[in-house]
């Protein structure tokens, strides 16, 4: 009996003792130091963000006069008064569980076939493949490809070759924007987790290959499911974290290519909902409101996933 | 397991097997690599035409962009776009020039100071343990779990409390912060540099400081590179940031100058297709030097869950 409340009287002690503390952290003045500059700007504008929408979430707020707490209304109101936000959320759990995935998996899978190919076509073959991703606002070229007129460069090709009769409006029709929209998305989704994969399965331990043959590997695919995979787990956490915030923050591409606000918010996200009310109508709390609910959202799914794929 | 073996035909304990057959390409059939090269080579079509129809447009004449049917690629090469883009721009009240100066401007600049105060903070996270350490680099690792639109609109409200809005300062100083990079260059950092150097560049009395500058980033070059790299084509190519903080013209970064250029009397579409290489253009050249070096260092870059 009384040796467990002696164990947590150590225990105690030892928490609330700062001396030793204070001392080790004198000693290691130099690192605190080096680590300034970094967490200084971190803390103002990642940190500090996160807990002034928090903060801002229970007020009204327009910048200009002071905020005033409201409580829940905020939250109340968008759960269940605001009809655009319901369709923000369906489209963007649309991308999110659609786009999300397959671009996950086309990171991999690319990655794992370039792998095999000579080094010199395989820079270039990486090179085609990554290139979308980091080309800024040249999605924008899709606007023409997928133009609503007969001048659409996809809409002349297949009227061209008797497909269609008629132009189709692919980025206009509110039944179809979405999902011409996944496919820009995922042509730009080949971005850090795809070369995560790449540094992965080459960091892959070569006798570990010699050795799977000797114990009756006969195809390519036991090869990735017995050996790679198992051996590039931490770059399949870290892509999958990756890809997972990417796809719920899809805002910039369908605001560039369906319009803002998009044919019957068609194409409205979390995202452009938040901006909406925070940079046309600025009303700072409500907006916050939004910021929040999209982090809880990207934050748990991502922990639920990184707890899923987590080594045994 | 013997019997796998017989099945390719290929027995481990035969002379020749144990020589050359046993590395591990021996099981691949030719039919399926045939297959795999055939749909490789219709998704790379897929991912550079797009790339390819943006060069094109940009050196097609009036004539030809406006030709109907549409024709991909361009038959008489110009550069009358990229001149319209200087020259016409120059005669209204924001040169052209200067928002490619603006772009240079913040992304050297951001590029520069997220290198700078990156490498000193990985290698003290890397490197040494000290009380919160642990605690910081857990709050940097759960950050990359949500995407920095989720802090526009309160990162907004800060920088007009810090006056900062409407400057170069508000793009360049949250890009210096981000938690990508020195995520990367931790991991990689941990990986590389040996205890025993650095303890032999303490004898020999050199500061933390010299140590970060003179031993540990020659040797984490990749490193480096890559944070160069990802942030550079960040900012570059970045609409949503620059759009939301930046209100005056002449502070505004080519992509913005983009819906400018397509507002404007200019035969918009290929003077925008310029404008678009212009902006596709650094980061790809950047990939290209670098990319041996950024596979090295995603080498490290997993996590443990």
């Amino acid at each position: 009996m009384s040796r467990p409340v002696n164990a947590m009287k150590k225990t105690l002690s030892d928490r609330f003792n700062l001396k030793p503390v204070l001392k080790e952290m004198k000693r290691k003045r130099v690192c605190y130091a080096l680590i300034a500059p970094y967490v200084i700007l971190f803390f103002i504008f990642t940190v500090l963000p996160v807990i002034v929408s928090i903060v801002l979430s229970f007020t009204e707020y327009n910048i200009i006069e002071k905020p005033t707490f409201i409580g829940w209304s905020n939250y109340i109101q968008l759960l269940l008064d605001d009809s655009v936000f319901l369709i923000a959320v369906k489209n963007t759990f649309i991308f999110a569980l659609i786009t999300g995935p397959i671009s996950y998996f086309a990171c991999l899978i690319f990655a794992w076939l370039i792998n095999e190919l000579r080094p010199k076509l395989r820079a270039w073959v990486t090179l085609i493949f990554y290139a979308p991703s980091i080309s800024g606002n040249v999605f924008l070229i899709w606007k023409y490809i997928f133009g609503g007129d007969a001048y659409g460069l996809l809409n002349s090709f297949l009227m061209d070759w008797g497909f269609i009769n008629e132009p189709i409006l692919w980025l206009q029709d509110a039944n179809i924007n979405l999902k011409v929209i996944m496919v820009v998305q995922l042509w730009l989704s080949l971005g850090t987790s795809f070369l995560a994969f790449m540094g992965g399965l080459q960091g892959v331990d070569r006798t570990l290959y010699e050795a799977g043959a000797m114990d009756g590997i006969r195809n390519r695919w036991q090869e990735l499911y017995y050996i790679t995979l198992p051996s590039m787990k931490p770059q399949l956490i870290f892509g999958a974290v990756m890809q997972v915030t990417a796809s719920f923050a899809v805002s910039d591409i369908c605001q560039q290519l369906a319009g803002f606000p998009s044919p019957l918010y068609s194409a409205h996200t979390i995202g452009l909902h938040m901006m909406d009310y925070g940079t046309i109508r600025y009303e700072m709390g409500y907006a916050s409101t939004v910021a929040v609910i999209l982090f809880l959202i990207t934050t748990v799914t991502n922990s639920v996933i990184r707890k899923a794929v987590k080594p045994e | 397991m013997s019997k796998a073996m017989i099945r390719t035909g290929r027995l481990p304990f035969s002379k020749k097997g144990m020589r050359e057959d046993v590395g591990r390409r021996s099981y691949r059939s030719a039919w399926g690599n045939t297959i795999i090269v055939i749909f490789m080579g219709i998704i790379a079509i897929f991912m550079a035409l797009p790339l390819i129809y943006t060069i094109t447009t940009a050196f097609k004449p009036i004539n030809e962009l406006f030709l109907y049917p549409p024709k991909f690629f361009v038959k008489n090469p110009t550069l009358k776009n990229m001149k319209d883009l200087f020259a016409t721009m120059s005669s209204s009240y924001i040169p052209y020039s200067r928002y490619l100066f603006n772009s240079i401007m913040v992304s050297v600049l951001g590029t520069a100071g997220h290198v700078f105060i990156v490498a000193m903070a990985a290698y003290a996270f890397a490197k040494h343990s000290f009380p919160g350490g642990k605690f910081i680099f857990n709050m940097i690792v759960f950050s990359l779990m949500f995407s920095g639109y989720v802090t526009g609109v309160p990162r907004f409200i800060i920088m007009s409390k810090m006056k900062i809005l409407d400057t170069y300062l508000a793009l360049v100083l949250p890009m210096m912060a981000s938690s990508l990079g020195l995520y990367l260059l931790k991991q990689f950092m941990e990986q590389m540099i040996i205890d025993e150097t650095l303890e032999s560049a303490r004898i020999d009395g050199a500061s933390e400081f010299r140590i970060v500058w003179n031993v540990v980033m020659p040797c984490v070059k990749p490193g480096w590179l890559t944070l160069i790299l990802l942030s550079f084509k960040d900012s570059w190519g970045d609409i949503g940031s620059p759009s939301l903080y930046i209100q005056t013209e002449s502070l505004k970064t080519l992509p913005q100058a983009m819906s400018y250029i397509q507002q404007g009397t200019i035969a918009r579409m290929g003077a925008g297709a310029a404008n678009s290489l212009l902006i596709m253009l650094p980061p790809i050249i950047i990939f290209i030097i670098t990319q041996s070096n950024v596979i090295e260092t995603m080498k490290s870059s997993g996590m443990k869950g």
